[in-house]
């Protein structure tokens, strides 16, 4: 009874997967949009032999890099002039209504602009996660510093401590463990523009590859790398959550 | 409430970064090709939305984000009240809802078009399908915490499950799904912006991809000032709505 309950989440997986693969080998056999489970993890195997950047590996790099540089990117300037902003009113009160007009500006409206000025490749990548990744990491850590024990920053004070080291010794480490329910949601929000931007205009990526075997008529290697950024982004996601939760622990914060 | 005074500096800082752009483009910091003026993306915007060229694709993208939106919210709670009103459908059914939550709505595209063709029905559908997402996981986790005692009550009244899920399950979740709704409001936003480019679709992420392409950058600034609008205008009506309709429930 024990075995079976751990096997329950795959019922209904297997129950889609083995329904595709009787529709593609009998009603949908000459179909150019769908092919067979089985023919993708044929296709998933091929490009894991595969070497070179268009390979599985060297396309699952380049997105995942690009993701990581953009969220570091984002992610530094968002948590910086969070601290700024949630530290100081007056200064969180004069940059209201910048932020406000800016933040909702959708990031994949600047993937144009990116082309324009980085051309197509990294950079042009990396800007535009960079550019999505910063709102929510600035509100967050802005939301984080606004939280520091009061009685800290008057201790701080108390002390003489500089700004900086006020910065460093005291507001860094108490909103460590909030940084990371940030950083959480950035891997979330990097790993999905990065793929969105090669989908829609970067020729590079895991993004990119899936949008080429589409084009040249490949429906079951188009299906295995659907299935292989569901993968790739789950762990992902999977490794950010567990992390935060170590953190929080070792911080000493209460689940 | 925010004071008149606070209101007016952070004015002065907006208009101290318009000024900076002024400046940056005027005095060629930046090459004109990547930056234009102020002026001219003013000028561009007015003249797109006189004759009507931008106004139309304005118009067609609010309305597929809206229609997508309206699709994935119904689409959403419908699925989710499913789900969510039954504990087995949950045990079953929630790990693979958590594995898709993290696919990126954009990833479908590839396969909606070797499925639809490059229609706009096809960008309609993978907008309504990105979109689902949230409201639908929201509604499962709304209803999974309905207030124990609630749940006791409308078992010992004998109420039939659509009674529940009408009476007490939905109010008690509409907390989490219009957080949700919001959410996919968003998400309806940028992948209406992703399929018009990649379906070349009339809208404005058409045309903001083709204003780059042409090098025309106070046109491409102007598509994103509107997406900005675009983005702005319709959060802060949820955000109105969820207070109008949450009312009830501040203590």
């Amino acid at each position: 009874m024990h075995a079976l309950r751990r096997l329950r989440p795959f019922a209904f997986p297997a129950l889609l997967l083995g329904a595709l693969e009787w529709y593609t080998r009998t009603l949908g056999a000459s179909s150019d949009a769908l092919a067979p489970p089985s023919a993708a993890a044929r296709a998933l195997a091929q490009a894991a032999l595969a070497g070179g950047d268009a390979g599985l590996w060297g396309a699952t790099a380049f997105t995942l890099l690009s993701a990581a540089l953009g969220l570091l990117l984002g992610g530094v300037l968002g948590v910086l002039l969070g601290i700024v902003l949630g530290l100081s009113r007056r200064a969180a009160q004069m940059s209201f209504l910048s932020v406000e007009v800016l933040r909702p500006i959708p990031s994949v409206a600047l993937i144009p602009l990116s082309m324009l000025v980085f051309g197509f490749g990294l950079r042009m990548e990396l800007s535009v996660v960079a550019f999505a990744t910063f709102w929510p990491m600035l509100v967050l850590s802005q939301a984080a510093a606004r939280q520091v024990e009061p009685g800290l920053l008057e201790v701080a004070r108390g002390l003489g401590l500089s700004p900086w080291a006020r910065t460093t010794k005291v507001v860094l480490p108490a909103m460590v463990p909030r940084l990371f329910v940030a950083l959480r949601l950035g891997v979330a929000i990097a790993l999905v523009v990065a793929v969105t931007v090669e989908i829609a205009a970067n020729p590079n990526g895991m993004g990119y590859a899936m949008m080429i075997a589409q084009q040249s008529l490949e429906p079951a290697l188009m299906l295995a790398w659907l299935f292989w950024i569901g993968v790739a982004g789950y762990l992902i996601n999977a490794a950010a959550m567990r992390l935060q939760h170590w953190v929080g622990r070792r911080m000493g914060v209460q689940p | 409430m925010r004071s008149w005074r606070a209101l007016a500096e952070s004015a002065a800082v907006l208009a101290a970064l318009v000024a900076l752009w002024w400046l940056a483009s005027h005095l060629q910091w930046v090459s004109k090709v990547f930056l234009p003026t102020p002026e001219s993306t003013l000028a561009s915007l007015a003249e797109g939305l006189a004759t009507g060229e931008l106004k139309n694709f304005t118009l067609a993208t609010v309305a597929r984000m809206l229609e997508g939106w309206l699709l994935a919210s119904l689409a959403g709670v419908l699925l989710g009240a499913l789900i969510g009103s039954s504990a087995a459908a949950r045990a079953w059914l929630q790990p693979t809802l958590e594995f898709v939550r993290p696919l990126p709505a954009s990833a479908v595209l590839p396969l909606a078009i070797s499925l639809f063709g490059l229609s706009g029905g096809m960008v309609l559908f993978v907008v309504a399908f990105g979109a689902m997402w949230p409201v639908l996981l929201a509604t499962v986790h709304g209803l999974a915490s309905v207030e124990p005692r609630l749940r006791e009550v409308s078992m010992a009244l004998q109420m039939p499950r659509t009674a529940f899920l009408w009476k007490v399950g939905l109010p008690s979740a509409l907390p989490d799904i219009l957080a949700g709704m919001r959410l996919s409001m968003t998400v309806s936003l940028i992948v209406a912006v992703v399929g018009e480019m990649i379906a070349s679709q009339p809208g404005l992420g058409q045309a903001i991809l083709l204003a780059a392409r042409s090098f025309r950058a106070s046109e491409l600034f102007a598509g994103i000032a509107l997406l900005g609008l675009i983005g702005f205008a319709s959060n802060a009506l949820l955000a109105a709505a969820e207070g109008k309709l949450l009312i009830w429930q501040k203590p």
